[in-house]
């Protein structure tokens, strides 16, 4: 029997070009487009720089107002990474005890639908009142907006396994625990990443709910003082460094995923293509 | 029950006397909230002997998988009673090794911590057991894939690996339900051929789930027919061929005569209707 009767031949089939290089050069380019015809509308176009400046404009902005901009910027990434860790404290093991004990499921699950069909900034000024305005509501508001799917996913991962390796694992003697380390955990990966990353885009949009209520620092925080200020450039300044923060929290929860499930077909297609290239 | 040809044991030191696995007036009953309660194994008694290598053919649905899942105690029993060696079977049995026609390995493991699965949940030393993991997979025809994840195995290669982890501790029984079932043919035959060859090398006791006749024959010293559900055990067939059998044992008349005595019993059902 040799390798090549494998599925590891299956790189050969993909088309040519679909290589790693081209996975960054495309969106690349489509951005460069984009800001191009962006800077060429803002310039030559009838369009008044306090509606739309161009990028010219707001890049200048930035690095004008490089300082401040750092500064906001930790405390809102401060808010999201704390209210995000949060969610993943509870969310994982709320999501574990749901799928091994029935009573926790009949009693936590129903609240836990009717909690997320709440509109979370609804309730934003309710948590500033109890909270404060500080960094402590912030936090909750990001917690509360990224845990459910984080619990969701981790109920449907845990849940996923195939009953057959259950059975081996049982005909081994293995204990309840050890069928959740051996098994159960390592199989819901996949699925609890996908959680991770939807909650790592939603933790950033609540700590700029909860600035947008009431704050005295932060992101959302310059957003609304440069707003009242007419300041357009600067309001799309704080834009795109929030961009670019959330971009690079969602690709450090990504390069964790590539990490811990390799093994996955997600990650089996990235190493496909990566190899179809050469 | 037809009971075709006396016992011609081949190796008289290789199966003993004593039954290991006793199967005793077992009844299973699925029940269910919204339907009728299925009854899916109906008072099914057998007994295994020490080294045997038992088939059990049936048509689909006919609760030979439920049979094992209970000889396995994965599965209660709703009546009756099932015995391994002295220990009356309540609980998952440990001292046996099981193979599913789903391979079952786990995708984050390489073909070696697979195997060594066996070795890590029973908080046994990983290095004892490596020499022996290793040699099994050589023995497989899979000596150097060791580091492979299984998904760069075929399908085949992916239910070797699975077999070798069942053997890795050297149980005394190996349960195997349709273990070959999702193989193309030719490498089912292969298969067959492997798995005979290490089934003679160490004589453990088997029983063998399938739903292909030939495959039972070919393999087995005794092939066990049930009925559709509720499944009962129809027939009793020793199955008297030299070994170690060839594929070629199929085109003798003995061969065929075997055959034919199960899908008799098989259309005797109503099963297997030519026109």
């Amino acid at each position: 029997m040799s390798v090549s009767g494998a599925n590891a031949g299956s790189a050969e089939l993909l088309p040519a070009g679909r290589g790693v290089a081209s996975s960054y050069l495309y969106p690349l380019a489509a951005t460069a487009v984009l800001f191009a015809v962006w800077e060429l509308a803002a310039r030559f176009g009838n369009i008044s720089p306090l509606l739309l400046p161009a990028p010219s404009a707001i890049a200048l902005t930035t690095i004008d107002k490089f300082p401040v901009l750092v500064h906001m910027s930790i405390v809102t990434v401060a808010e999201f990474l704390l209210g995000f860790a949060l969610a993943v404290v509870i969310g994982l093991p709320l999501g574990a005890l749901i799928v091994y004990a029935k009573p926790v499921e009949l009693t936590f699950y129903p609240l836990l639908v009717a909690f997320q069909t709440i509109p979370k900034a609804a309730i934003a000024p309710v948590l500033i009142v109890w909270l404060g305005t500080g960094m402590t509501s912030k936090v909750l508001i990001a917690f509360a907006i990224s845990f459910f799917p984080i619990v969701v996913d981790t109920i449907i991962g845990l849940r996923a396994a195939q009953p057959e390796t259950l059975y081996v694992a049982r005909s081994m003697g293995a204990s309840p625990l050890q069928v959740f380390w051996y098994v159960r955990f390592p199989n819901a990966l996949p699925s609890i990443f996908g959680g991770l990353k939807v909650a790592s885009t939603l933790a950033v949009i609540g700590a700029i709910v909860g600035e947008f209520v009431s704050s005295d620092k932060g992101l959302g925080y310059l957003v609304l003082v440069a707003n009242g200020e007419l300041d357009t450039r600067l309001v799309f300044a704080c834009v795109l460094v929030l961009t670019f923060l959330g971009l690079a929290f969602f690709f450090a929860v990504e390069a964790l995923e590539r990490i811990f499930v390799r093994w996955h077909v997600s990650a089996r297609q990235a190493e496909a293509s990566a190899s179809g290239n050469d | 029950m037809a009971r075709v040809a006396a016992a011609v044991v081949q190796f008289p030191a290789a199966v003993s006397a004593e039954p290991l696995v006793r199967v005793d007036g077992v009844d299973k009953v699925f029940a269910s909230r919204t339907r009728a309660a299925l009854k899916a194994v109906d008072n099914v008694s057998l007994a295994i002997s020490s080294g045997e290598f038992v088939s059990i053919v049936g048509p689909s649905g006919c609760g030979k998988s439920t049979l094992m899942m209970m000889i396995s105690g994965l599965m209660p029993t709703t009546k009756g009673q099932i015995s391994i060696g002295k220990t009356v079977v309540k609980r998952p049995y440990t001292e046996l090794g099981i193979v599913f026609q789903r391979d079952a390995l786990l995708e984050w493991r390489t073909v070696l911590d697979n195997i060594l699965l066996q070795v890590d949940i029973r908080r046994l030393d990983r290095r004892a057991y490596e020499p022996r993991a290793k040699e099994l997979l050589a023995r497989a025809g899979l000596g150097g894939f060791e580091s492979y994840l299984p998904w760069e195995l075929s399908g085949g290669m992916r239910q070797r690996v699975s077999i070798c982890r069942a053997l890795v501790c050297s149980p005394p029984l190996l349960l195997m339900d349709e273990p070959f079932g999702a193989l193309d043919a030719m490498t089912r035959e292969q298969m067959n051929l492997d798995l005979q060859k290490i089934w003679l090398e160490d004589r453990k006791t088997v029983v063998f789930i399938t739903h292909s006749i030939a495959e039972a024959v070919f393999l087995s010293d005794r092939v066990i027919v049930m009925s559709p559900r509720p499944g009962k055990v129809a027939a009793d067939i020793t199955i008297d061929l030299s070994r170690p059998r060839r594929l070629s044992v199929r085109e003798e008349p003995a061969f065929g005569r075997y055959v034919a005595t199960i899908r008799q019993t098989f259309q005797s059902f109503g099963l297997l209707k030519e026109d």
